[in-house]
């Protein structure tokens, strides 16, 4: 393993194993996600649309991962950790990869959860929306990390991370609904690879910018 | 392997550095003192690259991982263990038997009876000592040590002496409150107003 991938692999582990132990992020998550979930059942008529239930899956997946971004950098507000972090001499984009594969995998676990109840209470789930899902994650978690980063340098950061993330998923949104819904799936799900990429591209490349004054 | 001229740092309207001029050669050791909110963090925090100068230019001839920063805060994980703490960071400073240079750090501070409790039970004085561990872990070439003595008990503030002593040709820029406690050490005192 590269030095690289092993810092990658270090943090990533790091924040799985501060998880367990806090259990800070994750419950809030499994629980908002199902409690969103229940409520959109009761809130729509029973002769809804798979289009307006498939909608709705995707809002409480979005506010789900916005749940677990908020504190996605909360261990390293304190005590300063992202100072030390920064100083080391790794590549800093290390600790964005390893962070996103973090959010990745809590966002993983909650959806692991959401997808099947989501299946119970509306309509069974297609291979284009699992598939859709498994792409926006990446996207999500890519954007989602460096905007994290970002607010967490600002007094204001649970204000700032929803005003500067919401607008960016608008695309994962428009991409997962139309790759569960349109007659067309292929192309909404290449929308999304293509949105995972030049999203991770950039956040990737300007991590260090985000992080350094 | 410090060198400033006219350095200056604003933050918004608030001028905390203006003008400054320092030298700190190879292996010099220079106090820096002031009263609060002199601009003693925020040159600890220039020289580490962990801020940028508004103005005037500063030239730090270190690498990033030779740098040995002391904070106010320890810089540390409450929910790890000290050993898992400098494990991670001896990761990520590529350090050669990273677990046995960890397990030293932390026998040589008093820390390895409490080596695999969580920082957050940590003392304040316990937490200085581990942030003290973090900060030397890597034989820095450069200290950058802001109030090291900060919440040390005697003992700790004996074992610092002693790691200092050892550390004798590294460059050090201290920022204190207390300069007769490194007064001996001392080449030079840089007083911010």
């Amino acid at each position: 393993m590269s030095a690289y991938a092993a810092d990658v692999a270090a943090l990533a582990r790091k924040d799985i194993l501060l998880e367990i132990r806090s259990r800070d992020t994750l419950p809030a998550m499994l629980l908002f996600v199902v409690s969103a979930l229940t409520v959109f059942h009761f809130a729509l008529p029973e002769d809804s649309s798979e289009r307006a239930e498939t909608g709705l899956l995707w809002i409480a997946i979005v506010f789900t991962a916005l749940l677990g971004l908020t504190r996605a950098f909360a261990a390293e507000r304190e005590h300063g950790v992202l100072d030390g972090l920064v100083l080391a001499p790794s590549d800093r984009s290390a600790i964005w990869l390893g962070k996103a594969l973090g959010v990745t995998f809590f966002l993983v676990l909650a959806e692991l959860v959401a997808l099947p109840a989501f299946a119970l209470f509306f309509h069974p789930l297609s291979w284009e929306l699992v598939a859709a899902v498994a792409l926006a994650d990446l996207g999500i978690a890519a954007i989602g990390t460096l905007l994290a980063a970002m607010a967490a340098a600002s007094r204001a950061r649970e204000l700032l991370l929803p005003l500067l993330f919401l607008p960016l998923v608008i695309p994962v949104v428009i991409g997962g609904v139309g790759a569960s819904v349109a007659a067309n799936p292929g192309s909404f799900l290449a929308f999304l690879g293509l949105y995972d990429a030049v999203f991770a591209i950039l956040s990737w490349a300007s991590f260090e910018y985000v992080v350094t004054e | 392997m410090i060198r400033a001229r006219k350095l200056s740092k604003r933050f918004g309207d608030k001028r905390v550095l203006e003008g400054l001029d320092l030298e700190v050669p190879r292996g010099g050791f220079v106090l820096v003192t002031g009263p609060n909110g002199s601009g003693k963090t925020t040159l600890l925090r220039l020289c580490a690259g962990l801020a940028a100068p508004t103005d005037g230019e500063l030239e730090v001839d270190a690498l990033r991982g030779s740098i040995g920063f002391l904070a106010h805060e320890p810089l540390v994980y409450s929910e790890l263990t000290a050993l898992e703490n400098l494990d991670l960071y001896g990761r990520l400073y590529r350090l050669r038997e990273r677990r046995e240079r960890s397990g030293a750090m932390l026998e040589r501070f008093g820390l390895w009876r409490v080596r695999n409790e969580r920082v957050a039970t940590y003392s304040r004085g316990m937490l200085q000592r581990l942030a003290l561990c973090r900060a030397f872990l890597h034989d820095p070439d450069l200290l950058l040590l802001d109030e090291p003595f900060d919440g040390l008990d005697a003992e700790g503030a004996e074992l610092l002496h002693a790691e200092l002593a050892e550390r004798s040709r590294a460059t050090a820029l201290v920022a204190t409150h207390d300069p007769e406690a490194l007064a001996a050490r001392a080449t030079a005192r840089l007083a911010l107003a």
